[in-house]
């Protein structure tokens, strides 16, 4: 849990001197034409924008390796049905499972897909501060929810593991060991319980807390942003990639 | 005439299927008092605090603060500003992702620029004594610093009394010394509720008790210690 507080990065970097909001921007513009991309060489040039932005970020190893394995975690389990479950042209059989080529084009389309948005993300909005990432999003005109939605979940996430860590070691010490019973599903069904009506209360206490301090439902910001010339580059480039995966898109679905 | 600037009247509140809480209960506060509030648990005290700041409303009574009838939610947004309410727990009041952001968090929305509210910032965490800590992170400190840090949001508004609910809950002994420390040096109103009568003793002037739903002035009551030491029965004085 500590990991989400850390930064992911080795320290300055050029993609973080880049505006916040333009980072923001650009994330979505790239990422949203990658998620329906239905084409392998397009696929296969936003992986490689999200390996060139990790460079350009600083994105350590550990931390890289890290949060791609438990995207290839669930990626995996994509392998092990879509491949044998697609109609197509005869590959290979694994008993009486066979897999087709166009199985095998649609996982390997969708694990690179996949890999490419989380790398460009992971540069874009994971090197942004918390403390910058609301006001941003503010400052973007995204709805005000929204972005209370986000601040809170990262402030109160550690709270409710701390919580739950604190409920875990209460069992134990009274002696549970998680088994494959009924007690221990019962157990369990408690402490999600009792952690939902927690959070419920102290959610209560922290609106009550704010009310106090003057919160009318909207948040000020002490943060200032400053958008320059390589701040506009930036966005330029990324757009024209932006426009550039959707122009093949669309020429491959006949439309253009 | 000294008005009294929390006026609580004849207030009764009740918690589904329980008995009151608060029953009947009269209290005032005036510009120079330093009250302390002290009773068991479940007397009541954190109920009564929730009503004054308009968190939640009682079924029988009125709150007046600062001369004016609290009406309506508009009316408790307003006296809210000019009171400054310490909660118990630190992570209830603490929710910005660094420390300089929820200390700014309470000027900005009394309206101040951004420059003042950061002056106002500054002030309030040297005052604490946590001058340099503002890029912290609020749940990365420990219970006594998230404390202070609290009560510094608080004092960036500048409040007119000071309100805290059991301030030395989960306190160290030296982090209660420092807040001790801390509340002596501020010239304000104040209204402490504590189960700890030596930290009332040293800053407030005056106890209250609160049972059964209401409040009485404490009594001076005579009592006994024992205590122990080397040759503690040769006659001597303390």
């Amino acid at each position: 849990m500590a990991s989400l507080a850390d930064p992911i990065t080795a320290g300055d970097s050029f993609i973080s001197r880049i505006d916040p909001r333009i980072r923001l921007v650009c994330a979505a513009a790239i990422t949203l034409p990658v998620a329906v991309l239905n084409i392998i060489d397009p696929a296969w040039i936003a992986l490689a924008t999200g390996i060139a932005f990790v460079f350009l970020a600083r994105i350590t190893l550990s931390n890289l390796l890290k949060r791609l394995c438990i995207i290839n975690l669930f990626i995996l389990f994509l392998w092990l049905f879509i491949p044998f479950s697609q109609p197509g042209e005869f590959s290979f059989s694994i008993g009486p499972f066979n897999a087709t080529h166009e199985g095998i084009s649609l996982a390997l389309l969708i694990s690179i897909k996949s890999n490419a948005i989380v790398l460009i993300l992971m540069s874009l909005m994971g090197t942004i501060a918390i403390q910058d990432l609301g006001p941003a999003m503010q400052q973007l005109k995204i709805p005000n929810k929204l972005c209370h939605i986000l601040l809170f979940t990262y402030r109160y996430i550690f709270v409710i593991h701390q919580e739950y860590t604190t409920m875990c070691r209460a069992m134990q010490a009274r002696g549970f060991k998680p088994k494959t019973n009924t007690h221990t599903y019962r157990s369990y069904a408690w402490l999600v319980g009792m952690l939902l009506i927690k959070s419920w209360d102290r959610a209560e206490r922290v609106h009550g807390a704010m009310r106090c301090r003057g919160f009318q439902g909207r948040f000020y910001t002490l943060a200032e942003f400053n958008t320059g010339l390589k701040d506009y580059i930036f966005l330029a480039a990324s757009l024209l990639l932006a426009l550039g995966l959707i122009f093949t898109e669309l020429a491959h679905r006949g439309l253009i | 005439m000294n008005h009294a600037i929390i006026d609580l009247k004849d207030i009764t509140y009740a918690f589904p299927n329980r008995e009151n809480a608060l029953n009947g209960l009269t209290f005032h506060l005036h510009h120079d008092d330093k009250l302390g509030l002290f009773g068991p648990n479940g007397a009541g005290k954190t109920t009564m605090l929730h009503i004054l700041m308009g968190l939640i409303k009682p079924q029988k009574g009125k709150v007046e603060l600062f001369g004016k009838t609290m009406a309506d939610g508009k009316a408790f947004d307003e006296a809210r500003l000019r009171i400054g309410f310490l909660f118990q727990h630190s992570d209830d009041q603490l929710f910005c992702p660094t420390v300089l952001d929820d200390v700014t968090f309470g000027p900005l929305n009394q309206g101040l620029a951004r420059d003042d509210a950061l002056n106002r910032a500054t002030q309030a965490l040297e005052i604490v004594g946590l001058a340099g800590f503002e890029d912290r992170v609020p749940y990365r400190l420990s219970g006594g610093e998230k404390k202070l840090v609290a009560l510094a949001t608080v004092l960036a508004m500048k409040p007119e009394i000071l309100v805290l609910d059991e301030p030395t809950t989960g306190l160290a002994p030296e982090a209660k010394d420092r807040l001790i420390e801390i509340l002596k040096g501020l010239d304000m109103a104040r209204l402490v509720v504590s189960h700890d009568p030596d930290f009332l003793a040293a800053t407030t002037d005056r106890l209250l008790v609160m049972r059964d739903g209401c409040i009485r002035p404490g009594e001076l009551k005579p009592h006994t210690h024992t205590h122990i030491h080397e040759e503690g029965d040769i006659p001597h004085q303390h």
